[in-house]
């Protein structure tokens, strides 16, 4: 398993973006070193031949018909928008 | 007083015409105007639509409503912040949603709409259903109603606290790792998480997909089985609900455990357990042998590894599932120069530092290089944990442990240390890992003149059963309810 000293929090953070303060980055830092730490006991595990549980229901491929219904209307998927004109969303320019 | 009452009391007096919905309504309301300033559970709440609805069941009582077939009729019931409500505010306790109100409601909330009860209330929890004491809501605290210097257990500590103080008759929580069931013991009532697949989970904002389920926190084990019906069965909008039969929970109440096998983990029997949990656990199992139980000790190998393996699954899934609060589409924003500046900025301000530290840790166990390490190994042993369950289901029915390896703790007490409050969950983590149900209900107090800071705090009980085994559960549960006289214990709430 991978040494929880290579944890370099500010990578992470961009990964999720999700901007820390430093204060926040040495915090999280220490505290997450100290927790991949502790995980670190799923190595004594002997895994071998054991296939892995993404989740516990006895089903697969759930599908419906291909037919169009319902959903919300224009005027109520745009009801929580921070910031919406003509019937869109408005987001910062993007392409030059 | 109404607003004490059990669910199936209120609605015996209904049926008999002897008190109205708006009676039972306004008694929740003036309990919580008296109460809620120093409990904390509720965030919000709209009186006005809480009473209409009252209204609309008191007429649908005064033409002949039949009880049998709408079984909450009249009955108010508060919601966990998590849960789409149409129209009402939904936070997750976070300051990320901003005036955020839903477009729709859960399924859990048609359901109880369809069965006639008055849905009401935004009940406080840990910010994103992450934490196991409230602490981590943005907005407040919730207090123990069993000592307010006390955490109520979380996340949904606002559902139990709501509960245990008689602000409402029964409320609905989310359980990722355990916040149904450690909230429910700490405050002394009754929690359910069902079987992984059993409810609907549609208009649950998702925390851990494989891992949240929906469930009841009620005053008494009927009133469990008898909202367990309500919520359960199959819907085309949560692709994993399944497609199971949904008995009538409430008719397996036959208060006969003749014969049943209970098993003990000896995995469970850890030092750092307080002797008074141990002591009312015990003696809940001599109790258990009296009504004709049999108890067996069984082994869980891989107990000691469910914490580590839950918090590489749950949080992983949460970097995928909270990447969606971006500040483009719905809540707050905090502008960047482009997009990902706007990104970063609005998550950086809006969520609080345990999402944060949730997020870090499940973005870098699955960032590349350490996938397999990490996520996959940790999906393996997930593997092993189940495989643990289902083999000691073929010997036993049911399975009983602590809920908690301590009573409630102080406000405070554990908040910057995040490992010790993870240990906290011990007991109740595997059971979400395996995609079983749990439940957890009164089985004792501390004695006051003993330790715990001159405090009588609620123990609780935990059953865990076979997938979609809630009825033998539930029956459990009830009987020995039923011949002990913890669930009818009150706090004494005085402000």
């Amino acid at each position: 398993m991978a040494a929880a000293a290579e944890f370099d929090v500010q990578y992470v953070a961009h990964l999720a973006r999700l901007n820390l303060s430093e204060t926040e980055q040495q915090k999280l830092g220490e505290q997450l070193r100290g927790i991949l730490a502790y995980v670190e006991k799923l190595s004594e595990v002997d895994v071998s031949g054991v296939e892995p549980t993404a989740h516990a229901v006895p089903l697969t491929n759930v599908v419906r018909p291909d037919v169009a219904q319902p959903s919300l209307t224009n005027a109520e998927a745009l009801r929580n928008a921070p910031a919406k004109a003509n019937g869109l969303f408005i987001v910062p320019k993007i392409v030059e | 007083m109404l607003n004490e009452l059990t669910l199936s009391q209120l609605t015996h007096t209904l049926a008999r015409r002897e008190a109205s919905a708006r009676d039972a309504m306004q008694a929740c309301l003036d309990r919580i105007a008296r109460v809620d300033g120093a409990v904390k559970a509720f965030l919000s709440y709209d009186a006005p639509d809480a009473l209409a609805q009252a209204d609309a069941a008191d007429r649908a009582i005064a033409a002949g409503a039949d009880f049998r077939r709408q079984p909450l009729l009249g009955v108010p019931i508060a919601v966990k912040d998590v849960l789409a409500v149409k129209d009402q505010p939904l936070n997750c306790a976070s300051k990320i949603l901003g005036n955020f109100r839903s477009p729709y409601d859960a399924t859990v909330i048609e359901k109880l709409r369809a069965a006639g009860a008055i849905v009401f209330g935004r009940l406080n929890m840990d910010e994103f259903a992450m934490g196991s004491s409230t602490e981590n809501s943005a907005f407040q605290t919730t207090r123990n109603p069993w000592d307010t210097s006390r955490i109520p257990g979380g996340s949904s500590g606002g559902s139990a606290a709501a509960v245990a103080a008689h602000e409402c008759l029964a409320s609905l929580g989310s359980d990722t790792g355990g916040s149904i069931r450690q909230p429910a013991s700490l405050c002394g009532c009754v929690g359910l998480k069902p079987t992984y697949g059993r409810v609907s989970r549609y208009g649950l904002v998702a925390f851990a997909s494989s891992l949240d389920q929906i469930g009841p926190f009620t005053k008494d084990v009927c009133d469990a089985a008898t909202l367990l019906e309500v919520l359960s069965g199959v819907d085309p909008r949560d692709s994993t609900s399944v497609p199971q039969p949904v008995p009538h929970y409430a008719g397996a109440l036959t208060g006969d455990i003749k014969g049943l096998k209970l098993g003990v983990p000896k995995e469970y029997m850890i030092p750092g357990i307080d002797p008074a949990v141990d002591a009312a656990v015990r003696a809940a199992l001599r109790h258990f042998e009296s009504l004709g139980a049999e108890i067996v000790e069984i082994s869980l190998p891989h107990t000691d590894y469910a914490v580590a393996t839950y918090y590489i699954v749950a949080t992983a899934e949460a970097s995928a599932n909270l990447a969606r609060f971006d500040g483009i589409r719905y809540g707050a924003r905090v502008e960047g120069t482009d997009p990902v500046a706007l990104y970063a900025n609005t998550r950086g301000q809006g969520f609080g530092p345990e999402v944060k530290r949730r997020i870090i840790l499940g973005t870098y166990v699955l960032s590349s290089g350490y996938y397999d390490a990490y996520y996959l190994r940790a999906q393996k042993v997930r593997t092993l944990i189940r495989r643990d369950f289902l083999q000691a289901f073929e010997k036993v029915d049911a399975i009983v442990t602590p809920t908690t390896p301590t009573p409630a703790f102080k406000i405070g007490e554990k908040s910057e240390d995040p490992l010790q409050m993870y240990l906290s969950d011990i007991f109740t983590i595997s059971c979400n890992l395996a995609g079983i149900p749990g439940l957890s209900l009164p089985c004792g107090f501390t004695n006051p003149k003993l330790g715990t800071g001159n405090s009588k705090l609620p123990i609780g009980l935990q059953l865990l059963g076979q997938p979609f085994g809630e009825a033998t559960l539930l029956n459990l549960a009830h009987t020995y309810e039923q011949t002990t006289a913890w669930h009818r214990e009150k706090p004494k709430l005085n402000p």
